[in-house]
């Protein structure tokens, strides 16, 4: 399982990168929600998969999950939600006022 | 050319109701089973959507006349201030307090702290959901 | 438990909340960040005098007991860095309500102003790696709003490529963090500390250094990941490039220093002399860069990135005397650098140009001004008496002691190319021809120069009354060298 994930995890990375290397600023922002997908699943997987019993509500079971890798993930997960919004709104201004999307004509001028 | 959406405009009329109902429902379920603000939050959030995509954008504003960036201000002060209550007692920002209490017509209910803060991040989510969608949406291009 | 360390955290944060309940009342918004920023400013004092007198203070948010909750620390450290903070924060704010347009204070100016703050003083003031993680968020998201504040066409193009930036290095904390958790199972940076100690795992935590460094390198503009920064701070306001100028970057800086002066203390044979390696290409490249420029605030902006190299220098020789130096030189570079930046905004407000080839002789209608900006500029290229002075002679010194004489001999070229950009800017702005022209030498002064002076002030003071200021830095470093102390104080041992 573990292995699994960790070569799923280098999947979604390479393509992030690809994405964000691409000429559009759209795809851009599609890559850095891919990565911080990646990173997410990361943090999920190298906190250990094990299976037990939730955690906090009994005391019969021996194992137990650990709850704070997911804890973590959902703040991180709430906080890549709001910088994606943001890089959208960002993005689409950016847009409306250049009249391009393309990052090469984005690049700022020599003399500025 | 006006256009009439008889059947997008009937059917949203139920299943906004429905998800916006389901969106309650999540909201409480998750104190102890999946669930909560967040998610109760976006799915409530989703409900608003689909009334804005199917009937017109102004129309929904005249109906409902609700400023998002309030919303969200509101949503903040609530979640602080429930982080505050506890200097009152003495102890560290953000404690929880949990207790059983009876209450008329639904008997014995437990409510803790956590309640009003899970109410807070239902604001702001909602708030900054739809105040994101409705910035790029009342753009005129 | 002491409950007064949330007083930097929440109060910035409700207020700013509150403010956002007050989108028209200018005057309202106005009076009421003014009061909270200098309230902030008194409790910043008081903070810092408690733990100087009774060490280490913490506060278990939720009385959850550390390591399992987040804790928030106040050592000395985080303590001066919130001081000093704050003082930037009033500054800035008072700047501000000359400078800032009307259009722009519309858009939720000041609550995000808030907002910076609060995550500026909680990722100095927390103890959890993931808590530092959701500051910097806080801190960066704000930045991001203010950034892009005013929505010029040139801001736009910029600040998109600001945002991406910090989002990728932010999405890399999360994987350090995953790395962290992942060989430690813990994420309080005390208890990391104490197993970090045990491991005994070289290869692992190397690598985990180099990411963190990494990140925070990418944040605090450190040597090859700089180059995001001057454009992107030549966009906002002055008063928002002076606070960015002050603050952003040394938060980067202060997480670097936090965690490689806790944490990842087991190789300093390899990750301190990186870091030195680093210190010296930042000082050097970023010092380049500003003598290539013509432009008041690009220059400034580039010697912010020299200026970073300087305290990454102190870490990176790691000797009480080097790390005190860091740390006066941080305090100098806190209070300096956004004085430059406003007075760059007051000669932007008088000129309406930043250009410096389209200025000059602004000395005949505003002389203080001139010497003003004077004092300000040769302290921060280190002329003695002044504050910049005495931190870098701590740290050539220490350099010295420790025979690399190759870093020393490059910080000594880079204060001597300092010092030639800021003659480069006083001499074509204040000497020479005058070119105002009717209107602009009749510009009120006063209300621009008001904030500036308690800079200039302190930079006086800093340089004057070295001694015993350094010999606080000194206790500073001290504290930071011996992590025991804060292990203890945190876990309760």
């Amino acid at each position: 399982m573990e292995l699994l994930m960790i070569i799923l995890i280098g999947i979604i990375f390479s393509v992030s990168t690809y994405l964000m290397l691409t000429n559009s600023l759209l795809r851009v922002i599609f890559g850095i929600v891919m990565l911080s997908h990646g990173a997410h699943l990361l943090l999920l997987t190298l906190s250990g998969f094990n299976d037990g019993a939730p955690p906090l509500l009994g005391e019969e079971a021996s194992v137990y999950m650990d709850p704070l890798p997911q804890a973590l993930i959902l703040t991180a997960i709430v906080i890549s939600f709001g910088v994606t919004a943001f890089l959208l709104v960002l993005g689409y201004r950016t847009y409306r006022a250049h009249e391009t999307d393309k990052m090469d004509q984005l690049r700022g001028n020599a003399d500025e | 050319m006006k256009t009439n959406y008889v059947m997008l405009h009937t059917i949203t009329r139920i299943v906004a109701l429905i998800v916006l109902s389901f969106s309650v429902y999540l909201f409480f379920a998750g104190h102890y089973t999946p669930g909560g603000g967040f998610i109760g939050g976006l799915m409530f959030a989703c409900g608003l959507l689909l009334l804005y995509l199917s009937f017109d954008l102004n129309k929904i504003t005249t109906v409902l006349p609700i400023d998002f960036e309030k919303v969200i201000a509101i949503g903040l002060l609530i979640g602080i201030g429930t982080g505050l209550n506890s200097l009152l007692f003495g102890d560290p920002f953000l404690t929880m307090y949990f207790d059983y209490y009876d209450v008329w017509l639904l008997g014995e209910v437990g409510l803790t702290t956590t309640t009003p803060f899970a109410i807070a991040i239902f604001l702001v989510v909602v708030g900054v959901a739809l105040l994101t969608i409705l910035t790029i949406a009342g753009d005129e291009a | 438990m002491n409950n007064l360390l949330l007083v930097p955290v929440v109060a910035p944060f409700l207020i700013g909340t509150i403010l956002i309940l007050f989108k028209n009342h200018h005057r309202t918004q106005r009076v009421i960040s003014a009061v909270t920023a200098i309230i902030m400013l008194v409790f910043a004092f008081y903070i810092t005098y408690e733990v100087y007198v009774n060490g280490i203070q913490t506060v278990e948010l939720g009385t959850w007991v550390p390591p399992f909750g987040i804790v928030l620390v106040a050592d000395l450290f985080a303590s001066l860095m919130v001081i000093l903070s704050s003082i930037v924060g009033v500054v800035c704010l008072f700047f501000a309500f000359q400078t800032i347009s009307p259009e722009r204070e519309k858009f939720f100016f000041y609550p995000f102003y808030m907002f910076l703050l609060a995550g500026v003083h909680g990722a100095f003031l927390t103890g959890d790696l993931f808590n530092l993680f959701v500051f910097f968020e806080v801190m960066l998201i704000a930045s991001y709003i203010l950034i892009v504040h005013g929505g010029t066409k040139y801001q736009l193009r910029e600040s998109f490529k600001y945002v991406v930036i910090n989002v990728f290095a932010s999405i890399f904390f999360i994987v350090g963090i995953a790395y962290i958790y992942g060989i430690t199972g813990t994420l309080n940076m005390a208890q990391i500390a104490e197993r970090v100690g045990e491991l005994e795992q070289t290869g692992v935590l190397n690598a985990i250094a180099v990411l963190f460094l990494l990140v925070f390198g990418m944040k605090g503009a450190l040597f090859p990941l700089y180059f995001w920064l001057p454009n992107s701070y030549f966009g906002p306001p002055s008063a928002i490039a002076a606070l960015f100028g002050g603050l952003l970057t040394k938060v980067g800086i202060y997480a670097i220093i936090r965690t490689f002066t806790l944490i990842f203390t087991h190789d300093p044979g390899f990750t301190h002399n990186l870091i030195l390696f680093l210190a010296g290409g930042t000082m050097f490249f970023g010092v380049l860069g500003a003598v290539a420029q013509f432009d008041f605030k690009r220059i400034l902006s580039y010697h912010i990135i020299s200026q970073v190299g300087y305290m990454a220098l102190g870490l990176g020789l790691y000797s009480q005397l080097a790390i005190a130096g860091a740390i006066y030189y941080i305090a100098h570079h806190i209070i300096v650098k956004p004085a430059l930046f406003l007075f760059c905004g007051a000669t932007e407000k008088i000129t309406g140009t930043t250009d410096l080839k389209k200025m000059s002789g602004l000395l005949k209608t505003y002389p203080v001004l001139g010497w003003l900006f004077l004092v300000t500029a040769i302290s921060l290229a280190g002329i003695p008496p002044l504050s910049g002075f005495f931190s870098k002679f701590a740290l050539i010194l220490d350099g010295i002691d420790q025979g690399r004489y190759f870093i020393v001999f490059i910080s000594l070229l880079v204060g001597i190319l300092t010092l030639f950009s800021m003659m480069k800017i006083f001499i074509y702005v204040f000497w020479g021809e005058e070119s105002l022209k009717g209107e602009q030498r009749r510009q009120p002064l006063m209300p621009l120069l008001m904030p500036i002076l308690p800079l200039v002030a302190l930079t006086v003071i800093l340089g004057f009354g070295a001694e015993p200021i350094f010999s606080f830095s000194m206790d500073v470093a001290n504290e930071l060298l011996e992590p025991a102390n804060y292990i203890n104080a945190v876990l309760k041992e």
